[in-house]
């Protein structure tokens, strides 16, 4: 009995537990089928994130060119040694062993990535751009080995530009693109955009576009195989209108002579710019792995402003040099002829006020082209009274000499040429008469840019037109070289009198070939035309004051204006060397820029920069004159 | 002892399906380490061995060994204290004896033991029905050697042991009373053991299991991705060594713990239906093995090591979908290790050894 109900329990039981177990297995099915049928979809992507990374191939920028073919910006490969957090277990320890094969402070690295921490994780930062050999070999041992599986050494294209800091400002240089540039140029972080100079204004051309690579990695992020790449395409050739030889000639000249400036020269009919300088300069090569933060507080905080692109973002007083506009004014308008003569007895009084000529014994009877040449002060006060300041401001508009250039490059700023207009909007005081004199011969509160000097002088070397210059001459898609066409001047155009462009061009001929003021720019058989000019720093009552009291360089800045041949001028442009004195060392810079393009136009050897003579141990300026009111000097 | 009439009675369809599952996990090793590598052959080298240990266990007479069951767990007991103080260590944990040329798990064989013993003691004839006494000795004869595995620490392990103890009183006859209240102190008792119970890292298991997402990196990361692995697969799966989860590591110890993960990504539920209906089968193939027993003591026999067998499959397939929290229980017949598969095929020797004597005095 026992027995049997022992057995009916047993079977009873036991049927119980294959119930149980067959239910558990159905549940199993069920289970493994809802994953593998009805979710399968989103598990299938979810295993290929996991074990596909696709990274970005860097597309090598456009290559830059000047006008004759000389390479000017390339690219070269760098490595860069990233970290990549997707599979990382503990971030710490990877950056301490990275930091300690690499020689880098472990908090350069920790900043890096804390910086990023923001970012997806199969995004690889970037931690040591522009890694040195030893580091690469260090990082690839450790990554054999599993001790560094997270890190990742990659090969970019990084720019190189072989002249360093020639033309730089003109250039510009690439960075990482900030939140506000990975907007307006589409460009996801960590790419590398134009920061600044063509690089930035060009950037769509330039930059290319980046390929991709998937690749299939394990899950301690070592790449086992390629799935699929797409290369990825350079940036466009760029050909500027820069000329090599003529922007090294100008630098060459500037850094000889120890001096800082500006130099920007263009060519008449066309606005193409030949050479825009600006000293000092920085080395692009500094920016194109990530400038440290060392260099760049020390960029920023360079009494000397290497940043700045003087020859659009300085502003000086054009001194003499304005007597051009002052002179094609008053022929203009009619005011005088070329042949009415003044007579200078070392000065002149104007509103009960004497200003006085820079020659003491004054130049007697004067006509245009010699009062040009000799830079005759009283010539010009009397012209410029007659011509007021209103007409000024007018012809320094159609010259070129006021507003903004318009040239391609960004943050220029607007030259000042004053108006009645101008100074009652500014200080809500009418215009006096007397300021006008001042004004007359390129002084008080004008204040114009190199380029804008150099874009009057291509203006009256065509006569017709105010240009408006232009850097990149052509670019090339892949199929040669397209020319670009030069922009349409958004100034109406106009036409000098024949015996305007003739007086003026006299005159600024004799200035440098005959008993005038610019004679170091003269190149035998060129017949340069050209005039100097100075813009004061201090006033010269200052200047006495401050004897003996400051280290600061007060010496005047000097300009001087050229085109060349004075016939048909093919070239012109200005030459702004701070603390210059009076233009005659911006005309010896001029005049080795003048024989370079003459003789590379003519297929002979460039000229040799003649050495300086031993630098005279620097004094205070010589002539000290004390007067009331502003003196002129040539 | 072996008599021949008897080999007439071995179920060689239980032993086909047995083989087959080992050889499908043999296949699955051989695919996730790429290779005949030193992982497979110790694979192979202990099929070898178990296939022994099944031959021996299959030809002395169950009844005999029973005889004998206090000196056997007595000795077992000897040696998990043993392992306790010589055992060499890995992972943190306690758990094996140096053979020099393999580790030696002997809780892996604790559960047959155990299996044995209870069903010896709750099995014999003489018997009558059973007392609350016989169930307070079977619990402390369980809990001697659960104590003393989770002390290792081996919690998974330790754990296989309470299903033999639950089935073999289960069908001794435990009232049905006894199994309600079991199953309502164990709801309730679940927060509390949880809270006091654990250790941190126990905990932290379970609490990931109930939303990975909160530690991708760490202890929520394998299960997800024994859901990915599992997910992937799709229906027809990705093929053999194609599985990219297993290969490129995404999984851990994918030929061991989550190697039914790997079956279900490479072969897809085409292969997991196909495992699941052999284990199914096997398990209910062994259940006749126990209704079929000529005496209690056979059928107790039978259902403790079968017990213990089904609670680790179901526990580890479950885990190898990412639906229960990860554990180190491997599944048996299929994972990589040595002293798991030579206990499972002793264990299926016992099996076989009482169907086989169903019909013997």
């Amino acid at each position: 009995m026992a027995v049997a109900e022992d057995r009916r329990r047993l079977t009873q039981r036991l049927t119980a537990l294959r119930v149980a177990i067959g239910v558990a297995f159905v549940l199993l099915a069920f289970g493994f089928w809802f994953f593998q049928v009805v979710q399968h979809a989103q598990f299938k992507e979810m295993a290929e994130n996991n074990h596909q990374r696709t990274l970005t191939l860097r597309a090598p920028r456009g290559i830059i060119y000047d006008r004759t073919g000389k390479l000017l910006v390339e690219n070269r490969n760098s490595f860069n040694i990233s970290i990549v957090r997707e599979h990382t277990k503990d971030i710490d320890r990877t950056i301490r062993v990275l930091a300690q094969v690499t020689g880098v402070e472990e908090k350069v690295v920790r900043d890096v990535v804390d910086r990023n921490r923001r970012e997806p994780s199969y995004r690889p930062i970037v931690v040591i751009p522009d890694a040195t050999l030893s580091q690469v070999a260090a990082v690839t041992a450790r990554r054999l080995d599993f001790e560094l599986p997270d890190v990742i050494v990659q090969e970019v294209p990084t720019r190189q530009y072989p002249d360093q800091d020639m033309a730089a400002h003109l250039i510009g240089y690439v960075g990482e693109a900030s939140e506000q540039q990975m907007q307006s140029d589409g460009v996801t972080t960590g790419s590398i955009v134009g920061q600044f100079g063509v690089e930035r204004v060009y950037n769509k051309l330039l930059m290319g576009e980046d390929g991709a690579k998937r690749v299939v990695v394990n899950s301690v992020g070592r790449e086992i195989r390629t799935l699929e790449e797409v290369p990825p395409v350079q940036g466009r050739r760029v050909q500027l209108t820069v000329n090599y030889a003529m922007q090294k000639a100008a630098e060459d000249a500037f850094r000889a002579y120890g001096y800082f400036g500006s130099a920007v020269v263009l060519e008449p009919k066309t606005g193409d710019t030949l050479v825009m300088t600006s000293m000092p300069a920085f080395d692009p090569n500094d920016f194109a792995t990530g400038i440290d933060r060392a260099t760049w507080a020390q960029l920023n905080s360079d009494q000397l402003r290497p940043l700045q692109n003087r020859a659009i973002q300085g502003r000086y007083q054009p001194g003499s040099t304005f007597k051009i506009v002052v002179a094609t004014g008053a022929l203009e308008e009619g005011l005088i002829t070329p042949e009415r003569t003044i007579y200078c007895a070392g000065g002149g009084t104007f509103y009960g006020r004497f200003f006085k000529c820079h020659l003491e014994g004054g130049h007697g009877n004067i006509a245009l082209r010699n009062a040009i040449e000799k830079s005759c002060n009283t010539y010009f006060y009397t012209v410029g009274n007659m011509l007021g300041v209103d007409k000024m401001y007018k012809w320094s508009e159609r010259l070129g000499l006021a507003l903004k250039s318009g040239i391609d490059l960004p943050n220029e700023v607007e030259s000042i040429v004053p108006s009645t207009e101008w100074k009652l909007k500014r200080t809500g005081e009418r215009w006096y008469p007397g300021e006008t004199i001042s004004v007359a011969i390129g002084q008080g509160q004008l204040t114009v840019t190199p380029i804008s000097m150099a874009v009057m002088m291509a203006t009256v070397a065509n006569g017709t037109q105010r240009v408006v210059p232009r850097l990149v001459k052509a670019y090339d898609e892949g199929k040669g070289w397209v020319p670009v066409p030069p922009p349409p001047s958004p100034f109406a155009p106009f036409v000098l009198k024949p015996e305007t462009t003739s007086a003026i061009r006299d005159g600024l001929w004799l200035a440098v070939n005959g008993a005038g003021t610019a004679t170091r720019g003269r190149v035998a058989g060129r017949d340069v035309a050209g005039k100097t000019g100075t813009a004061q720093v201090i006033s010269n009552q200052g200047k006495e004051r401050a004897r003996g009291k400051t280290d600061q360089d007060l010496r005047d800045h000097g300009w001087f204006v050229f085109m060349v041949p004075k016939d048909n001028p093919e070239i012109a442009g200005v030459v702004f060397s701070e603390h210059g004195e009076h233009g005659y060392f911006s005309a010896t810079v001029a005049k080795h820029v003048i024989e370079t393009y003459f003789a590379q136009r003519d297929g002979l050897p460039l000229p040799v920069l003649v050495p300086p003579p031993p630098p005279v141990p620097a004094a205070t300026p010589a002539r000290v004159v004390t007067i009331t009111g502003p003196g002129g000097t040539p | 002892m072996f008599e021949r009439r008897l080999y007439h009675h071995i179920d060689w369809v239980l032993i086909g399906a047995v083989l087959a599952l080992c050889a499908v996990g043999l296949a699955m090793i051989y695919s996730t380490t790429g290779g005949a590598g030193r992982v497979y052959w110790t694979q192979v080298y202990a099929l070898g061995l178990g296939l022994i240990a099944m031959a021996v266990a299959v030809s002395i007479d169950y009844r005999s060994l029973a005889d004998k069951s206090h000196w056997i767990y007595l000795a077992m007991m000897i040696l998990l204290v043993g392992v306790l103080f010589f055992g060499s260590v890995r992972g943190g944990s306690r758990r094996w004896i140096d053979l020099g040329a393999f580790n030696l798990q002997p809780s892996e064989f604790a559960k047959a033991v155990l299996a044995l013993m209870l069903a010896k003691m709750l099995g014999e004839e003489r018997r009558p029905a059973l007392t609350n006494n016989d169930l307070f000795i079977a619990a402390a004869l369980t809990s001697v050697p659960f104590l003393i595995i989770a002390r290792q620490p081996d919690l998974g392990t330790a754990v296989t042991l309470l299903p033999v103890l639950f089935v073999v009183a289960y069908v001794a006859g435990m009232p049905m009373k006894y199994i309600y209240a079991l199953l309502i102190v164990a709801v309730l008792s679940a927060p509390l053991a949880y809270k006091f119970g654990l250790q941190d890292y126990q905990k932290e298991r379970i609490s990931t299991f109930l939303d990975p997402a909160q530690d991708r990196r760490g202890a929520g990361y394998q299960q997800i991705q024994a859901r990915i692995t599992v997910g992937s697969g799709g229906v027809w799966g990705k093929g053999f060594a194609e599985g990219t989860q297993g290969q490129l590591r995404f999984l851990p110890v994918a030929h061991n713990d989550f190697i039914f993960s790997v079956l279900a990504e490479e072969q897809g539920l085409v292969g997991v239906l196909v495992a699941l209906g052999l284990y199914f089968f096997v398990i209910m193939r062994a259940l006749d093995a126990a209704r079929l027993a000529k005496d209690r003591l056979g059928a107790y026999l039978v259902l403790g090591v079968l017990a213990a067998f089904t609670f680790q499959v179901i526990y580890n397939i479950t885990m190898s979908a990412g639906l229960a929290p990860v554990k180190g229980l491997t599944l048996p017949l299929m994972s990589y290790g040595g002293s798991s598969l030579i206990a499972t095929l002793a264990g299926f020797g016992l099996i076989l050894n009482v169907r086989m004597r169903r019909f013997t005095n």
